[in-house]
């Protein structure tokens, strides 16, 4: 499987609280809350890393996952995301990849 | 539990204001009978004064954050402001009478990703409308705003604020609505002014009206389940808290003062001479809001609707008592249910000539 390239939407709205972050879709109000993997794969989606290493360096280096299983549920975190619009795939890197969410609390 | 409940109960615990109202003006091109808003401008916040209090909100953790005014086109920053709000990732909300929103603003509100925008409507009919905003045309203007935010595919929220002007025409308003294609909310409070003036509570829409519209099906759903006597309150009700002002909320008045809630103006802060989050964390005013628990109302603890009433803690604290009743909401409680508040009962009691409770022997 070829890698893929995941940019965080500018159509969200985006707060971390108490570690865990909070997104919701302007486009349809989705609401989401992300544990602390998932948040961590989320703030690493600048558009420009390959997947492959977001789930090594944000992943199985920061929370001693097996890659496999690291790499299966990160794939299906995106696929769910980008389904609602919050998350953008490519096989390419993005030209304007999102900024920083706000990272706060 | 809803997942936005539990993030509202996170947010309690942890302290967060969840939600913030900022009016970035009060200065309208409409002159609604019913205001509680002083239109002169007294030195508002610039716009790099609100930019750095948006950033401060960013970092105390706010996720939902409405612009309101007075008119927020009345600023010709509000679009610098909006960006730079969503820049910050907020849930942004704006109210606004929608008089100057054309087609080109619609377009940049939808590519900015506002969530929500929110038009006050009083009436189908233009000329009660528009005898209500003093501004002639004005209900044609905001109709064609909701038209121009719906086609870009925007949620509108259309607010029916509810007065003696206006009394019967939430129907049409309904009406205006679905066709619309916007969601409709009727608020039959009238607030009493900033500076505490109360001359426009006399437009409040009697209780007999009031009694009519918590009983219309249209307007409040299932009206056996809406109308229901209280149920006996249990401790988690006497140890809660009124409600979110102060806890998960707070408002910040185009001046830089914050209070607990829009409609709860109790000076505790000004984000000109202190950071937001250490007035957030540190007022003195906000930690006895935040105190103050169903139990300790010296009358509402001991009401009935103790557990159901909206009993709105800003309007008690403008009657007199941020601890004391809202007599506007014992009279919603009491014509929603038919059973008096204890304030009710409390007052009929010290005026009474007669006992509240009278026995009459059955004559044959």
């Amino acid at each position: 499987m070829s890698d893929r390239y995941i940019a965080r939407s500018t159509e969200i709205a985006a707060r971390i609280l108490g570690g865990e972050m909070m997104i919701m879709s302007a486009v349809d109000s989705t609401f989401f809350t992300l544990n602390e993997v998932a948040t961590a794969v989320w703030q690493a989606a600048d558009g420009r890393t390959p997947l492959s290493e977001i789930v090594v360096r944000a992943v199985c280096d920061q929370f001693e996952v097996d890659p496999e299983v690291a790499r299966a549920d990160v794939d299906a975190f995106v696929d769910e995301l980008s389904r609602h619009g919050i998350l953008l795939v490519s096989d390419r890197p993005f030209d304007n990849a999102s900024s920083g969410p706000g990272e706060a609390a | 539990m809803s997942l936005i409940e539990e993030m509202n109960q996170r947010a309690l615990e942890l302290g967060v204001p969840l939600g913030v109202h900022l009016d970035v003006t009060y200065r309208c091109n409409e002159r609604c009978v019913h205001c509680y808003l002083d239109h002169e401008d007294h030195g508002e916040l610039t716009t790099s004064e609100i930019k750095d209090v948006l950033n401060q909100l960013a970092d105390a953790g706010t996720f939902f954050l409405t612009l309101s005014g007075g008119e927020v086109l009345m600023r010709r920053d509000f679009f610098e402001i909006l960006e730079h709000a969503r820049k910050l990732q907020f849930n942004v909300r704006i109210k606004t009478n929608g008089v100057m929103i054309h087609e080109a603003e619609a377009q940049r509100m939808r590519a900015l990703g506002v969530e929500q925008v929110q038009i006050s409507v009083y009436s189908h009919r233009p000329a009660v409308h528009d005898a209500i905003t003093k501004l002639p045309g004005s209900l044609k203007r905001s109709v064609d705003a909701i038209r121009f935010i719906k086609s870009q595919g925007l949620k509108v929220t259309i607010a029916n604020v509810l007065m003696t002007a206006n009394t019967g025409d939430h129907a049409g308003v309904q009406a205006l609505a679905r066709e619309l294609g916007a969601t409709y909310t009727l608020d039959p409070t009238i607030t009493p002014k900033m500076d505490g003036d109360t001359s426009i509570l006399n437009l409040r829409i009697p209780g007999a009206e009031l009694e009519s519209v918590f009983h219309n099906e249209a307007l409040v759903g299932n009206v056996e389940e809406f109308c229901a006597p209280p149920p006996t309150p249990g401790d988690d009700v006497l140890d809660g808290y009124p409600c979110s002002a102060g806890h998960t909320a707070a408002y910040i008045t185009p001046y830089g003062d914050v209070f607990p809630c829009v409609q709860f103006p109790l000076p505790s802060g000004n984000v000109r001479r202190q950071r937001f989050l250490d007035i957030w964390r540190n007022s003195p005013e906000l930690n006895e809001v935040r105190s103050i628990h169903a139990k300790d109302l010296p009358v509402c603890s001991t009401c009935s609707h103790v557990g159901t009433c909206t009993r709105c803690p800003g309007l008690a604290y403008m009657e007199g008592s941020m601890r004391g009743p809202s007599t506007a909401d014992c009279e919603k409680s009491f014509r929603r249910t038919g059973i008096p508040s204890a304030n009710m009962l409390r007052k009929a009691g010290a005026h009474a000539r007669v006992p509240l409770v009278q026995i009459q022997s059955l004559t044959l």
